[in-house]
């Protein structure tokens, strides 16, 4: 056990991942190596905070440089792992250096998916995963004025409200009939839809976009966005959140198992014992989805990440936490418990003209998740009574005399 | 500039100068202090920087709003009526010598 272990990716799966091995007492060596060139640092804030210059540089690096250092972290930087040969147990980097490893962690992460439209590649399309990409949201947001943002899933919203918070003129255009149609009931669709409409946010539904027109002969600068239908919105800036491919190419030509992702089983391990796949790149089995998902969630990189370190120092343990997400536009904060693709009823505890409510999600009469707008007391009783498997009824659920916490097993 | 002094569960004690406006979290994650984790990023999420504060400061703070409530029930060590989330307090000159314990565990 000389060679250590071996991180492909420095986001929050990969950074927790050598923070928790350190914490867990191992002792061998740990190299962490990331494309970007920055530290280890918080996406959640690049839509939000960051774009708003709320939270600075410092503040989203997830940990300073000194801690790397002090806890005998390599983090290689800028460079990327272009190969795994598992029968040395050795990975070749970009940069021509190689590195061997006793237990290796893909925690590749995952890459924006493409708007596959003509005059996607004008100047003035942008897209926002990485620091980089954020930045220069922020910069090209401060000279624009018409905002086109493609996509009505989280962080096409988040983007939405942040710009319009900027007081620029926003259009959300989603394909599906209602907003971030995947994760949430229809009655949190509308709540949203409604919430950014007030706030001054045009939003349009069942929106295929075809093209994006722009200056091809001159400046080749986006100008406005068509959909099939021949409508057509003004932009000087398109802003394209339409989910992610996950990195999965560098483990398939390895050899390894691979579908919508990183196939690991309940440990997180790979079709190769030595080698572990975790956060955005791993399709897991997850039981609260009750088969193999891909969950893209600071909760999943880092729980994953605490298990797989738990794994490699001997201590396997099944993967089994609740998921939880968030997503923060304006001032309204929706907490997600559980997942609740697959429900059959939905009820509503509070007051959704009050801004203030939660959904409870039932399969077959189970609860599976709780969606919570502005009612984080709810969404931490959620959690405990999912994680609890707590007997709890629609009809309790619904009813706000009935103190949920009392219920947890 | 103000100092917070935070007292490890050992009794060691580290003192940090935070600049006012930033939270007691981010000033220990970047200074190392260790047993304050942050994992959400300070939005009242995780309860991974849970602290107890010396009592003669508690009527300095801000109060408690209803998301830091909520988390306050999940910490992972005991609540206490002195119990607070790091990333929840922002520092002041009024805080000048702000003096917290970090519990045992964090999760």
């Amino acid at each position: 056990m000389a060679d250590g272990c071996v991180i492909v990716g420095a986001g929050q799966a990969g950074f927790e991942t050598a923070a928790a091995l350190r914490a867990e007492g191992y002792q061998e060596s740990i190299a962490l190596i990331g494309d970007e060139p920055h530290l280890p640092y918080q996406r959640p804030p690049l839509s939000k905070g960051f774009i708003l210059d709320k939270q600075g540089m410092d503040e989203i690096e997830l940990r300073p440089s000194q801690f790397f250092s002090d806890h005998r972290i390599d983090v290689l930087t800028g460079d990327r792992v272009t190969a795994i040969d598992r029968a040395r147990k050795r990975v070749s980097l970009a940069s021509g250096a190689s590195r061997s490893y006793d237990a290796l962690v893909l925690a590749c992460g995952a890459r924006n998916r493409q708007l596959p439209v003509p005059g996607a590649d004008l100047d003035g399309v942008l897209y926002l995963r990485t620091l980089d990409e954020s930045r220069t949201v922020k910069e090209r947001l401060h000279d624009a004025n018409d905002i086109v943002v493609v996509g009505g899933g989280f962080i096409g919203l988040e983007i939405a409200a942040s710009a319009r918070s900027l007081g620029k003129s926003v259009t959300v255009l989603e394909a599906q009939p209602r907003l971030m149609p995947r994760v949430v009931a229809p009655l949190v669709s509308a709540f949203y839809d409604a919430l950014h409409s007030g706030r001054g946010v045009t939003v349009v539904c069942n929106a295929s976009v075809c093209e994006i027109a722009g200056d091809i002969a001159h400046s080749r600068h986006a100008r406005s966005v068509r959909l099939d239908n021949g409508q057509s919105y003004p932009a000087d800036l398109v802003v394209v959140g339409i989910g992610v491919v996950p990195n999965a190419e560098l483990a398939r030509d390895a050899g390894l198992d691979t579908g919508n992702g990183i196939v690991v089983d309940e440990f997180l391990q790979t079709s190769d014992p030595a080698i572990y796949a975790i956060g955005d790149c791993a399709e897991h089995p997850n039981p609260y989805a009750g088969c193999r998902v891909r969950l893209e969630s600071v909760q999943n990189a880092a729980d994953q990440a605490r298990a797989v370190a738990a794994a490699i120092v001997g201590r396997r343990v099944p993967y089994a936490a609740v998921p939880w997400f968030w997503t923060d536009q304006f001032d309204i904060r929706l907490q997600m418990a559980g997942l609740s693709h697959g429900y059959d009823e939905a009820v509503t505890r509070g007051n959704p003209d009050a801004q203030k409510f939660s959904v409870y999600y039932f399969k077959q009469s189970r609860l599976i998740a709780v969606d919570s707008i502005n009612r984080p007391g709810d969404h931490i009783v959620a959690r405990r009574l999912l994680a609890s498997h707590a007997p709890v009824t629609p009809e309790q659920a619904a009813d706000e005399k009935v103190n949920l916490k009392d219920l947890r097993i | 500039m103000p100092h917070v002094v935070f007292i490890q569960p050992t009794g060691e004690s580290q003192t940090v100068d935070v600049a006012s406006g930033t939270s007691l979290m981010t000033a220990a994650v970047k200074h190392g202090v260790e047993g304050i984790i942050g994992e959400c990023g300070g939005v009242c999420m995780c309860a991974t920087c849970h602290i107890y504060v010396r009592e003669d400061f508690l009527d300095k703070l801000p109060p408690i709003m209803d998301t830091e409530e909520a988390v306050l029930d999940v910490t992972n060590a005991e609540r206490l009526p002195n119990s607070r989330l790091s990333c929840q307090i922002k520092m002041t000159e009024a805080l000048d010598g702000l003096t917290v314990t970090i519990p045992s565990s964090q999760r």
